[in-house]
């Protein structure tokens, strides 16, 4: 357990784990939220408020909790956590929790958190797992904030409120409809797909060519 | 509220309102479960018994206990010691959906063998499918009354089974398409939902 690196357990759910372009989970709000940079990052900072205190929280519990009664465990402590969220939205930030909508209660059934509680924090101690659930929140909120970006800009033309030139003449209405949204999404992923398919070309190459260095055969 | 106001919800929550093309709730069944034609279906009935189910028994729980002005509380307290419980609306909607979903699978491997051995499967999943609980809450938003939520429960997932079947079609002849290496499976998948969205949004305006 020693040799787990704290930075490694945090970039992992940035990018090699990242839940959303990676895992492809929780993908409901990253579709519905993403018309505008700014609902995106509010809404990636809800999710990863309640991924924090429900990691901490399941961790803290884990011996407690028994083995067939933990996705029960795991939901009412989640459902917690998300009605704090919603009703702080709704007391301090009315507009953004009225375009959030229905997305607010429903973080309750997002596959990333119960997938934390369940794989990482019902496994792992409390610094672990919180570094775990901010790991994967920022990547959360990242994604969700790429998909914003191209949306917005493309389809309103503007980031977060201020125009951007070349595409400001023209929007792209479509790219904020719900077409763009599985348009963006999908072209994102398979982005990262092509990004990772290059790094493991390159390496499987040096690979070979430290072999043939070597004098054996590739 | 006529025969026909009733014909045009179902057809709004089918084509214009369609739970996955036009309000992304269910999108992770519907990436995971549409690579075949029948598992498709399979599912598709599966989130229609659940989810008609789910609003038949959240809706009277909200206006029967948790709201205030119609709970049981009015009967036998003053109308201001009434406690509003509507914060634990979430909680209590997906407490009760995930016991609901234990229940009839208990329930249909009894009595209905053939049905649970056709569902039994997609039933676990359906706990975790935000379309079941954002529908619910939909019900409750829209403030339908107990008919129309059902009529409106049924619709959406008729809109669901739609989506899905046409989905998994297409995607069985994908799978024998060329694809780019980086593109093949979930990123073509959705840039083809893309497409058929833009196919969906033809129907908007229709029925007002």
């Amino acid at each position: 357990m020693a040799s787990r690196s704290v930075s490694a357990e945090f970039i992992k759910g940035i990018w090699k784990e990242n839940p959303v372009l990676r895992l492809l989970l929780g993908l409901c709000p990253v579709l519905a939220v993403t018309t505008s940079v700014e609902n995106g990052l509010g809404m990636g900072m809800a999710a990863t408020f309640v991924l924090v205190c429900s990691n901490i929280v399941v961790s803290l519990l884990r011996s407690i909790i028994p083995a067939r009664m933990r996705i029960p465990c795991f939901i009412v402590v989640i459902a917690a956590f998300v009605t704090i969220v919603d009703l702080v939205l709704q007391g301090f930030f009315f507009e953004l929790s009225k375009s959030l909508g229905v997305f607010v209660p429903l973080i309750v059934v997002n596959c990333i958190i119960l997938g934390r509680a369940e794989a990482f924090a019902y496994k792992n101690g409390l610094f672990y797992s919180l570094i775990d659930a901010l790991g994967m929140g920022v990547g959360f909120t990242f994604a969700l904030a790429a998909v914003g970006s191209v949306r917005e800009i493309l389809g309103n033309g503007t980031w977060l409120g201020f125009p951007v030139p070349p595409f400001t003449a023209h929007p792209w209405i479509i790219m904020i409809l719900p077409p763009g949204a599985f348009i963006t999404l999908g072209l994102l992923v398979a982005g990262m797909n092509w990004i990772t398919q290059q790094q493991d070309a390159k390496r499987r190459q040096l690979a070979r060519e430290a072999r043939l260095a070597k004098g054996g055969t590739a | 509220m006529g025969i026909a106001q009733i014909l045009l919800l179902v057809l709004g929550a089918i084509l214009v309102n369609n739970v996955i093309f036009a309000q992304f709730l269910g999108i992770c069944p519907y990436l995971g479960v549409s690579k075949k034609l029948d598992t498709a279906l399979g599912m598709g009935f599966a989130v229609t018994f659940v989810m008609t189910l789910a609003v038949a028994v959240t809706w009277p729980i909200y206006y029967f206990v948790l709201s205030p002005e119609t709970s049981f509380f009015n009967a036998f307290m003053q109308p201001e010691a009434v406690p509003d419980l509507t914060y634990l609306r979430t909680l209590s909607f997906i407490l009760v959906i995930a016991s609901l979903v234990q229940l009839v699978e208990i329930v249909l491997r009894k009595v209905a063998k053939s049905l649970f051995d056709a569902l039994g499967i997609y039933l676990p999943l359906i706990t975790t499918n935000c379309a079941i609980l954002g529908v619910a809450l939909l019900a409750i938003q829209n403030e339908y009354n107990y008919p129309i939520s059902l009529v409106y429960a049924f619709g959406s997932a008729l809109g669901f089974i739609l989506a899905i079947v046409i989905f998994a079609g297409i995607r069985e002849r994908v799978e024998l398409m060329d694809v780019p290496r980086a593109m093949k499976g979930v990123p073509i998948a959705l840039v083809i939902a893309g497409i058929v969205a833009m196919a969906f949004m033809g129907f908007a305006g229709l029925g007002g």
